[in-house]
């Protein structure tokens, strides 16, 4: 049922010609609406922002006063940083890895957890534990399970004659160790979005479906994946917007090492701003870190158009 | 599909049970090691081959790390801020969103993207310039910085529900409408039932979020009283000395008020949501 109301005839051409009396009142509501956030949006994130913008054309250590230096810090980072085109690889490389694989596992997850049998209450809890481990005892967790002599993951593998490998301490493998390591710990936070997701699908279309002799791989890929694409979507930008961001793992676990095999971009930018105390420099890699990540997703966004479907949308 | 035999069911059921059965043995595994460790003597901790049971059980581990220090203040100090940031995130987050969601604007993709942009600039770099910006309103050593930028919106959830509001299909509302119904009696009584579990899983994040949240006490709580408990924790780490046992009885306790509230919350997403006579 589609009743779309005749002022919206031309909406291409929306802001040239005058708002009718009703498309003026939607985008006063609109803006009431979401003013708060509007509010909230200028003073927690665009002063800031614009503050770290003009500190990334100085030289500032936090002690003397900051000295301006234009965009020196822009092709310092370009073409006299070795360590910068490093991290990009290391964080390029990782998000290649991790979004997908994370992806991929936590719906498959999800749809396990989604199945309608006893104690799924139980099982569901059990799995959201990685996510509430807090802090240190992170550290302390996966120190224990990657470590090569007395780890966990060793101790299984030998188990089957298998001599595993060094993990965090090989540099080969010390990437790898994240991407593990990112897999168990989000895997709780989007199991939770995509049964919210999962859960939104009106059961009239499985009926549907069911009617016309659809089996549950034709449900699937008919039905749950279409109508999750929303959800996909979502889980696709905020994966990538915290792959292209992965400090916590390299600080607790690495410090970047060994030979700068873990060293992610943020946690070099953060190693610059908190031991080098080059603040100028730091929010100058922040701000190519940025660029880049804003570029990335808008591809996404763009693309969107092409494969998500909303069900209530209203262009 | 009352008439299932009972058995065939559960032969049916067998290969979800086994999966279900793995994956949670891969969860529990480094949790069985927490409580292990919470349990053992301080030389236990690190004896090779490991012992999973350790003998003594010092269950007075647990009593000797919440009589040490003062968890009960920095209990209630958690407790508080999280309450209240849930509260902020909630009802702040429904109704921009849904204005995200409904209401075509000049400028609304715009503010869209900027509102997604928010999430790419790493925390960083804006720390600094927050913390300057928080000192200016006074608010260092108050709960106030972690509390009342939520009620202003976050992007994360607005971005989350804005995604679940768009899958709503817009008839009802039209009808709503067309019967006279004002912005917010729509939003209260149409959309928010139906929204229910998208709000659930933004309260249990942010729950989770406030509980564990380390970096943002550490910068602007700096007296013992107003810690929260993922701060307090530390005190059993200092610069050369773990006190392992002690850490992770800490930990383990402090990570059981983020299970139960999930436990209760994830009933919400069990109740699948019925949209009957709307068929577009």
């Amino acid at each position: 049922m589609k009743t779309q109301p005749a002022s919206e005839a031309g909406s291409g051409k929306r802001t040239k010609r005058r708002l009718t009396r009703a498309e003026r009142k939607e985008e006063l509501a609109f803006y009431a609406l979401t003013g708060p956030w509007l509010i909230g949006l200028a003073v927690f994130f665009a002063v800031p922002m614009a503050v770290s913008l003009g500190i990334s054309l100085t030289r500032w250590d936090m002690l003397t006063p900051a000295e301006f230096v234009g965009l020196r810090n822009y092709t310092q980072a370009f073409t006299g940083d070795p360590l910068f085109w490093q991290s990009l690889k290391v964080t390029t490389l990782y998000a290649l890895f991790s979004v997908p694989l994370g992806l991929v596992f936590s719906l498959l997850l999800s749809l396990l957890l989604n199945q309608a049998v006893r104690g799924m209450r139980l099982f569901r809890t059990i799995f959201y534990l990685p996510s509430v481990v807090s802090g240190v005892s992170v550290m302390v967790l996966w120190m224990w399970i990657f470590n090569p002599q007395i780890g966990l993951i060793n101790m299984v593998l030998g188990a089957f004659g298998i001599e595993g490998p060094g993990w965090i301490f090989d540099p080969d493998w010390a990437l790898p160790s994240m991407v593990i390591m990112s897999l168990w710990s989000s895997v709780g936070g989007s199991v939770i979005i995509w049964l919210a997701g999962l859960k939104g699908i009106p059961s009239t279309l499985y009926e549907a479906a069911e009617l016309d002799g659809a089996g549950p791989l034709q449900k699937f890929w008919c039905v749950t994946v279409p109508m999750l694409t929303p959800t996909i979507f979502f889980n696709l930008v905020m994966g990538i917007i915290g792959a292209m961001q992965a400090f916590g793992e390299a600080y607790v676990m690495t410090k970047g090492g060994p030979m700068n095999s873990t060293l992610f971009f943020n946690f070099y930018l953060f190693d610059h701003a908190f031991q080098n105390f080059r603040m100028g420099y730091a929010s100058a890699l922040a701000w190519v870190l940025f660029v880049l990540i804003l570029g990335l997703t808008a591809l996404v966004v763009r693309s969107s158009a092409a494969w998500v479907y909303y069900e209530g949308e209203r262009s | 599909m009352a008439k299932t035999n009972p058995i065939r069911a559960l032969l049916r059921q067998a290969p979800v049970y086994f999966l279900l059965a793995l994956g949670s043995l891969v969860m529990l595994v480094p949790f069985a090691w927490m409580l292990s460790t919470s349990l053992k003597e301080s030389y236990q901790v690190f004896a090779w081959p490991p012992k999973w049971v350790p003998d003594p059980i010092r269950w007075s581990n647990y009593k000797t790390t919440f009589t040490s220090l003062p968890f009960g203040t920095w209990f209630n100090n958690t407790l508080l801020i999280t309450s209240l940031s849930i509260v902020g995130a909630v009802v702040s987050c429904i109704v921009v969103s849904y204005g995200f969601a409904r209401f075509r604007a000049r400028g609304r993709n715009a503010l869209f993207l900027l509102t997604l942009a928010t999430m790419m600039l790493p925390d960083t770099v804006t720390m600094i310039p927050k913390f300057y910006l928080f000192s200016e309103f006074g608010w260092i050593n108050t709960f106030y910085p972690l509390i009342v930028p939520l009620f202003f919106g976050k992007a994360y959830f607005i971005f989350l529900l804005r995604q679940f509001f768009l899958s709503i299909p817009a008839d009802l509302e039209e009808a709503a409408k067309i019967d006279g119904a004002s912005t917010f009696g729509i939003l209260l009584r149409i959309i928010l039932p139906l929204t229910v579990p998208a709000i659930v899983t933004i309260a249990i994040f942010q729950f989770n979020d406030s509980w564990k949240d380390f970096m943002q006490p550490i910068l602007y709580l700096s007296k013992p009283d107003l810690y929260t408990l993922s701060l307090g924790i530390n005190f059993f780490k200092s610069q050369n000395d773990v006190q392992w046992n002690f850490l992770m009885a800490a930990s383990v306790v402090t990570m059981l008020p983020s299970l139960v509230f999930y436990f209760i919350g994830q009933k919400y997403f069990v109740e699948s949501i019925t949209l009957t006579g709307m068929k577009g």
